[in-house]
């Protein structure tokens, strides 16, 4: 009996025992201003073991940070009567606007195959929703599309060796943000890897959104878009007076 | 000089985008054509997302026509009565050039729809242009009197009933003709970002067969008001007006337009079309190109 219940509480006591992890981004906000040109993020953060025991050799780091997720609609474009026109499409359900990872060492040789489809560690191991409800290979090489068209994008990236782990202890990270992102809640997970499982894992949110100018201009396009659209017309109304006016001056 | 454009969601260099402004500006100046035809695969080609690119044109447009609209109207240049009913037909042309439009986007086919009017319309008009300018050139250096047309407008326009006098263009035509022109331009102008001015001259000239004098100022006329009806279009359906966009393209615009104005003055008409002919033509022939080469891109994104 005592066996059993001993048996039942180890996986508890297991994770007492195992080590945590305290992370900490460089910017909790991204603030995009008139001057955006994209932004590099610090994720940095301990690794905290147990009773003082000494940092183990083979724990590894990996960092995600991940944008919102959204449906899209993907098109293939094929060749027909010459011209090159869209034919086939599908949906996928939740694709990440962004997504970064880097590691300590490359990530296929750190988890195995399972844990890295568990945790999405790694672009291919993304869990993009096809919902076309097809055939598997035709979502396959959509799939295959959408992930090259975001990486060339730069929305998509894999670093090796993108992690520094200093005395088994300290780890550090950069991961450059781009300008073109899109805004929103964006999360950076933190993975402490052993032995292609991971044993620690801790998010935390970032917020990536527009200000000053920036938002005033989005949100009137959005809230006031009828008063929006009458200010685009003026503006450009003045401006065409304005240097017609200005020239005639010049002239005389 | 880097800014970031709040709808578009990118940043840009501001020197390439007042840049691109001003080349458009020195056009629209020149030829009394809005520019929209090249600045938009242009912006497009810089990677500014199509939707807006070919939203905050629009406005674009509207500013560099003012001044041209105003010089043009100082001397007698504008046909009002012309212009009314063509802003009549185009303000139901851009209605129905949104319905298109969304109606096209939703089975994907916008882009191939887009290009294939491009090179269809370019390509025609670039062709008759670029024919008649020549030929009025030749005859000039042979130093024959300009052969007068024997017609004044197409046989077609003078079957349409109900005539109108139209003082200052010198035409008693029936305004469907007019109207159908404006219409075609509408629907032009919210498919494809463009003014409609490089098919609005050509078809007073070779069409209407209005008094050249007022050509340019009333296609600019029917442009500002037909561009600013669909800005606010824009704004209130695909909320992809970027104001700062617009407002360096305007800065570019204005500026080019007043050099482009003087140009006109020192240069033939008939090298004026045959340049606009030529522009027009490369304009048609690239676009033709993109479509049979293989794309760059065989997979396109579209958020739901």
């Amino acid at each position: 009996m005592r066996k059993l219940l001993l048996f039942l509480l180890a996986p508890l006591l297991v994770s007492a025992e195992s080590p945590r992890l305290v992370p900490d981004v460089s910017q909790r906000k991204i603030e995009i201003i008139y001057s955006f040109t994209g932004a590099e993020l610090l994720l940095f953060g301990a690794i905290l073991y147990p009773g003082g025991r000494a940092p183990s050799d083979g724990a590894q780091i990996a960092v995600v940070v991940k944008g919102p997720a959204e449906p899209v609609l993907i098109r293939e474009k094929r060749k027909i009567a010459g011209m090159w026109i869209n034919t086939d499409s599908a949906d996928f359900r939740s694709v990440p606007s962004f997504y970064a990872l880097a590691s300590s060492k490359p990530i296929a040789s750190i988890v195995d195959p399972r844990t890295a489809v568990i945790y999405e560690l790694g672009i291919d191991n993304l869990q993009l929703s096809p919902a076309s409800g097809g055939d598997p290979a035709e979502d396959q090489r959509f799939e295959t599309g959408l992930i090259d068209l975001k990486r060339r994008g730069g929305y998509y990236s894999e670093t090796d060796r993108g992690v520094e782990i200093s005395e088994g202890v300290l780890y550090r990270a950069r991961i450059a943000i781009p300008a073109r992102v899109p805004v929103g809640s964006y999360t950076a997970e933190t993975f402490l890897i052993e032995k292609g499982r991971v044993i620690a894992a801790a998010t935390r949110q970032i917020e990536i959104h527009k200000s000053g100018m920036e938002a005033f201009v989005a949100r009137a396009a959005e809230r006031h878009s009828f008063i929006y659209g009458l200010t685009a017309v003026l503006l450009s109304l003045v401006l065409g007076w304005a240097a017609s006016a200005a020239f005639r001056r010049l002239r005389e | 000089m880097d800014l970031y454009l709040p709808i578009a969601g990118l940043s840009v260099n501001i020197l390439v985008i007042i840049g691109l402004g001003g080349l458009v500006g020195v056009l629209s100046g020149m030829f009394g054509v809005g520019g929209g035809f090249l600045t938009t695969p242009l912006m497009i080609f810089y990677g500014i997302p199509p939707a807006v690119a070919v939203a905050s044109s629009a406005p674009q447009i509207t500013g560099a026509s003012v001044s041209g609209v105003l010089a043009h109207g100082g001397r007698d240049g504008v046909d009002y009565h012309m212009g009314a009913v063509l802003v009549a037909g185009g303000a139901v042309g851009s209605l129905i050039g949104g319905f298109l439009f969304r109606l096209l986007q939703d089975v994907g086919q916008i882009d191939t729809v887009v290009t294939v009017m491009y090179v269809v319309m370019l390509g025609g008009i670039g062709i008759v242009m670029a024919r008649d300018a020549i030929g009025a050139l030749m005859t000039q250096w042979r130093g024959e009197p300009p052969r007068s047309s024997s017609r004044r407008h197409h046989p077609l326009i003078a079957v349409l009933p109900f005539r109108w006098r139209f003082y200052r263009s010198g035409l008693y035509i029936s305004p469907l003709a007019p109207l159908l022109l404006g219409f075609a331009t509408g629907v032009m102008t919210v498919l494809m970002g463009v003014g409609g001015g490089f098919i609005l001259v050509p078809a007073m000239i070779y069409i209407l067969g209005m008094s050249a004098r007022v050509v340019v100022g009333t296609s600019l006329f029917q442009i500002l008001f037909v561009t600013a009806a669909t800005t606010l279009v824009h704004a209130m359906t695909t909320q992809k007006v970027d104001l700062v966009l617009t407002g360096l393209l305007l800065i570019g615009s204005v500026t080019g337009a007043q050099f482009g104005a003087r140009f006109a003055m020192k240069i033939k008409p008939e090298y004026l079309r045959l340049i606009l002919a030529f522009i027009v033509l490369v304009v048609a022939i690239r676009m033709l190109l993109g479509l049979t080469w293989r794309p760059p891109e065989i997979f396109t994104v579209q958020p739901l």
